[in-house]
């Protein structure tokens, strides 16, 4: 009789074989497509997660609108940077592990269980990404217990990491985090929570060449979501579009950002 | 050296058959009733924690009577099938009809092949796009399953019940209406201010997307009859 809540578990005691594939000897040689920047800042009612739309192959484009953060459950929002396949596969993973302890149990698990819980699935990917196809993610949830968002960032080992206010992961993180760190305000609306996330990724784009920046011709935008006491929603992808276009009115004076 | 008694599998059949149901007539009533927003499941029970209704996929709810530590190991297993073929094949791959033959295998399987059968009865319901296409299936505890339609009644009462709900119910009732039907075909004799007492209640909710499966707290249930 197995009394675990957890479907990675149970998973892993029905499938063996597949959860623990190790017949790939390098990973270096695998052209895989990877995806780039992510970032997630706290603001007024909660926290929020925004992601460009690209995938690298090498230096080619492997696909221009890929969706990078979704939502693991009600209250929380994973995204991802790395190896986009195992990536892909690593959220599909968490939500059922959610979803699943959430139906057998009766009850959700705390924020700190899901970052955990992370932690462990990433572990288990340790041996392809010590072969080059690591996986990245970054969680941010409503804590309903302390009342306010949390963000949690994880390095290829499974170590999990609470960051204060913002945080950025993935090829362009850097300059996305150098970004935030001028415009980050914990008393932000929403609307201008975005902007910095959208102006972000923006700055990210401008500099690391596998991050996409808004693609006007195609319609291509960042996807962003918040989530707050009431729960994961979809910022609407028309007040996207509209925060980008007069962030590139803007831009097209001051490229560098800022008001000179 | 003595001789073992011969009983016939009839007798052996019989005498299982005639335990299970004994311990189910035991037990307080479950009601499942179609409705034009819904799946409703309404269940006579007194515990907050030990629920008799459950969550099984998207559009797939569940519901039992009779032994606890039964049903809810049943529960479990119909939760781990769902969620192993949602995430091997794909959400849309999980049926209720794939969710009641797992439960029918195994309920028949113990019930010839354990000393004890499990007493338990359970209902399994999908909500469709409309009423017409909501199914119901109830599993017996020999493993027999039932294709039902508009409601399904298991539990102590049952019969009395089922012939009260089947004399007034129609084909498109409102969710209050089907949830009056159920409560006072349970509770005839029962003074209206403490009807919602004690139940478990809820709803596959034809409206929402994905996990459509809510429960109902006792104040909204009170509201739902007024």
């Amino acid at each position: 009789m197995n009394f675990s809540s957890s479907f990675f578990d149970y998973y892993t005691s029905v499938r063996p074989i597949t959860m623990r594939e190790s017949a790939i000897e390098n990973g270096h040689g695998i052209d895989a497509p990877h995806g780039t920047t992510i970032v997630a800042l706290r603001y007024r009612d909660g926290v929020l997660m925004a992601g460009d739309r690209r995938a690298t192959t090498g230096n080619i484009i492997a696909q221009r609108d890929i969706q990078k953060v979704f939502p693991a459950d009600e209250y929380s929002l994973i995204g991802i940077a790395g190896t986009a396949g195992l990536a892909i596969e690593l959220v599909r993973l968490f939500q059922v592990e959610l979803e699943h302890y959430e139906k057998i149990e009766g009850a959700s698990l705390s924020l700190n269980g899901k970052a955990n819980r992370l932690s462990s699935l990433l572990r288990s990917n340790l041996g392809l990404a010590m072969q080059g196809l690591a996986v990245v993610p970054l969680l941010a949830g409503f804590d309903l217990a302390r009342d306010h968002g949390r963000i949690f960032s994880y390095d290829v080992t499974g170590g999990r990491y609470e960051e204060h206010d913002f945080y950025a992961v993935g090829s362009g993180a850097h300059f996305a985090r150098g970004s935030l760190k001028k415009l980050f305000a914990i008393d932000h609306d929403l609307d201008s929570a975005v902007r910095a996330a959208v102006e972000s990724l923006y700055d990210a784009a401008d500099d690391d060449s596998a991050t996409g920046g808004p693609d006007i011709n195609r319609g291509i935008y960042p996807l962003v979501y918040e989530v707050n006491r009431s729960g994961v929603r979809e910022v609407s992808p028309d007040s996207v579009l509209e925060i980008a276009t007069e962030m590139l009115a803007r831009r097209s004076n001051f490229p560098n950002g800022g008001e000179r | 050296m003595s001789v073992p008694y011969y009983v016939s599998p009839d007798q052996i059949i019989a005498d299982k058959a005639e335990f299970a149901a004994k311990g189910i007539r035991r037990g307080r009533s479950v009601v499942v009733i179609c409705s034009n927003q819904g799946v409703l499941f309404v269940a006579d029970n007194p515990s907050r924690a030990l629920h008799k209704v459950g969550e099984i996929y998207d559009r797939i709810g569940f519901a039992a009577v009779g032994k606890y530590n039964e049903f809810e190991s049943l529960r479990v297993a119909g939760v781990r099938l769902a969620d192993m073929r949602g995430y091997s094949y794909d959400r849309a791959d999980v049926t209720v009809r794939t969710i009641a033959n797992a439960y029918a295998q195994t309920l028949g399987s113990i019930f010839i092949e354990a000393a004890k059968p499990y007493e338990v009865e359970l209902a399994v319901a999908e909500v469709g796009d409309s009423p017409k296409n909501d199914q119901l299936y109830r599993i017996s505890f020999d493993g027999s399953v039932h294709d039902q339609s508009q409601f399904i009644c298991m539990g102590g009462e049952s019969e009395a019940i089922s012939e009260n709900i089947a004399r007034e119910i129609a084909g498109d009732m409102s969710l209050t209406a089907a949830f009056s039907l159920a409560v006072r075909s349970m509770r005839p004799d029962v003074e209206s201010a403490q009807l919602t007492d004690d139940l478990e209640v809820a709803l596959l909710d034809r409206r929402r997307p994905r996990r459509t499966f809510i429960r109902y707290g006792s104040a909204e249930l009170a509201d739902m009859l007024n």
